[in-house]
């Protein structure tokens, strides 16, 4: 990157970091930090979404629906949330070549799974076989973010439940009273009032989903775990465009330190955001706050 | 190969006993349950060995935060936030990576590169460290009025701590502690895949159930059975940790007992 990098001599020098840290490859770790928190800008919506989803579902009064609801957010009790991860990725892919394949091949006529294999037409391959190579990442990110979602979602699922049973009871009577449907009643009066009560189970399944972003590199994206992982190790010692031994445990270092920080900060803001929702509410905190201005 | 033989060859196969080789084709149901629930026993053993440990520094942990002595709040204070503060994924990973460079200083540091040693006291500290958490936070809602009656028996120092304040913290913390347990058995599955080799593939259950699931393409059938496994555990756990429960809450009237609450939101 700069000009003096190209003079050998600088090798023993403590310059040579300057050069070290700046090139291209360092560059596509500093980029990969940015995958990561463009997978929490995307996930977070979409899992929120979801959670949502299956929250309402679960308070439904049709019966199957309420059972589809309720068997997604108990979904990740009891087992382990890696299990999900590489279950997904396999699971998704293949369906989505299936449908493909049922779709576009009508008249294939050798089954799918052969043995230990799963063969699909050519033209049923996701992405393509000859699309580029940025799509096929593009795929594998966005199987990723749907894995990701799918399994946020019904941890959401599990808190916005919780917090639409937290409200209170007589609200709701009270709706009813007026003559609101059911349906009015949900949104005008249960679904303004769960937040408040939702956000401490939000805030730490935020947590949760920096704390699980590391996961990424199971899905086979390539990032800072992978970059950590290909950039500190001296397998390339010999040949190599960085003579240096194995530093695996810098990198790891510089990552633990990238998530505390990040962790520390979320704690900030999520703070200031529950202080601000508190005020003027009914509840142990929001009665806290009053007395202290008073 | 029949049931019985596939038994006989893999069920001790993670600790390196029976059949050296693990099947290559023509994967049966019952290999893939028996070899499955084979790894459960490294699941099992990082889970017990880490709990046990975790929970005596997690009450040392716990009372120094409470502390008011600031040399030793801050360590607590530090040590908990490092540990809850950063994915477990990564802590391990860093921990091999540290144990793979100290053994080039010192050949002390040999057996601290093995998952069984090694990555057993990134998750013995990883559990104290959230144990503490849920201790601390406990300990500062032991009712006042209970001190101070220890306080007119009499009762100061260490008397007091094991007679008065540890029981009724335990119980405050019971339930929030069950599900910290829970989630410590989950996190178990990370050890083989992030940076601890499988030596001889003797793996944890996630390990083989991957390499079954690898070897087929096929997800449907490997994961299922780890998860009827894992819910297996859990419900294990629960039924344990619920009967410890009872025994703390003995001596209250049946409406003032806390009852275990499963709340997942505790993930690392």
């Amino acid at each position: 990157m700069f000009s003096f990098c190209t003079d050998p001599s600088l090798l023993a020098t403590p310059a040579w970091f300057a050069c070290y840290l700046t090139t291209g490859k360092l560059m596509l770790f500093y980029a990969s930090f940015g995958t990561v928190l463009l997978l929490l800008a995307i996930t977070a919506p979409i899992a929120l979404g979801f959670g949502f989803g299956a929250a309402a579902a679960a308070r439904s009064r049709i019966l199957p629906l309420s059972w589809f609801g309720k068997i997604y957010i108990a979904m990740v009790r009891g087992v382990p949330d890696i299990v999900f991860f590489l279950f997904f990725v396999i699971a998704l892919d293949q369906g989505i070549e299936y449908l493909r394949h049922k779709i576009k091949c009508p008249d294939w006529d050798e089954p799918i799974r052969q043995g230990s294999d799963f063969i699909v037409c050519a033209a049923a391959k996701m992405p393509l076989s000859t699309a580029p190579q940025a799509w096929h990442e593009v795929y594998g990110f966005a199987l990723a973010v749907l894995t990701f979602a799918i399994v946020f979602g019904a941890f959401a699922g599990n808190v916005l439940f919780g917090a639409m049973r937290a409200v209170p009871q007589a609200q709701l009577e009270t709706a009813e009273a007026y003559g609101m449907t059911h349906r009015q009643t949900f949104w005008r009066i249960l679904v303004p009032q769960m937040w408040i009560y939702a956000l401490p189970g939000l805030s730490n399944l935020w947590m949760v989903l920096v704390k699980a972003t590391p996961l990424l590199f199971l899905l086979g994206v390539e990032d800072i775990v992978y970059w950590a992982k290909e950039l500190g190790g001296a397998k390339t010692a010999r040949f190599t465009d960085y003579p240096h031994g194995d530093w695996r445990v810098w990198y790891f270092l510089g990552l633990l330190i990238f998530y505390l920080a990040f962790t520390r900060v979320s704690e900030i803001v999520l703070d200031r955001i529950t202080a601000r929702l508190t005020h003027g509410q009914a509840t142990a905190a929001g009665e806290a706050q009053r007395k202290a201005a008073a | 190969m029949s049931c019985a033989e596939a038994f006989s060859s893999y069920a001790l196969r993670s600790l390196g006993y029976g059949e050296r080789l693990l099947p290559r084709s023509d994967f049966t149901l019952c290999e893939q349950v028996i070899l499955i629930g084979s790894g459960m026993i490294w699941n099992v053993y990082f889970g017990v060995i880490a709990l046990c440990l975790g929970f005596l520094l997690a009450t040392a942990v716990a009372v120094g935060k409470a502390s008011s002595k600031r040399w030793l709040r801050k360590p607590s204070e530090w040590f908990i936030f490092i540990f809850r503060g950063s994915p477990l994924f990564i802590q391990i990973f860093f921990a091999y990576a540290l144990f793979t460079s100290l053994k080039g200083v010192s050949p002390v540091f040999d057996p601290f590169t093995s998952a069984a040693l090694g990555a057993l006291i990134v998750l013995l500290l990883n559990t104290a460290a959230y144990s503490g958490e849920i201790f601390y936070g406990a300990l500062q809602s032991i009712p006042k009025g209970d001190i101070e009656a220890a306080d007119a028996y009499g009762l100061t120092g260490l008397p007091r701590f094991r007679r008065i304040v540890w029981p009724t913290m335990l119980r405050l913390a019971w339930p929030a502690y069950t599900n910290e347990a829970i989630f410590l058995f989950h996190a178990t599955t990370l050890v083989f895949f992030s940076g601890f080799p499988a030596w001889r593939q003797q793996g944890d259950a996630l390990y083989y159930a991957n390499y079954f699931a690898d070897k087929t393409f096929n997800p449907f059938i490997a994961y299922p059975i780890l998860a009827g496994y894992f819910i297996l555990f859990t419900l294990i756990i629960v039924g344990i940790f619920g009967l410890v429960n009872a025994r703390l809450n003995r001596h209250l009237p049946a409406s003032r007992r806390s009852r275990v609450k499963y709340r997942p939101n505790l993930m690392r």
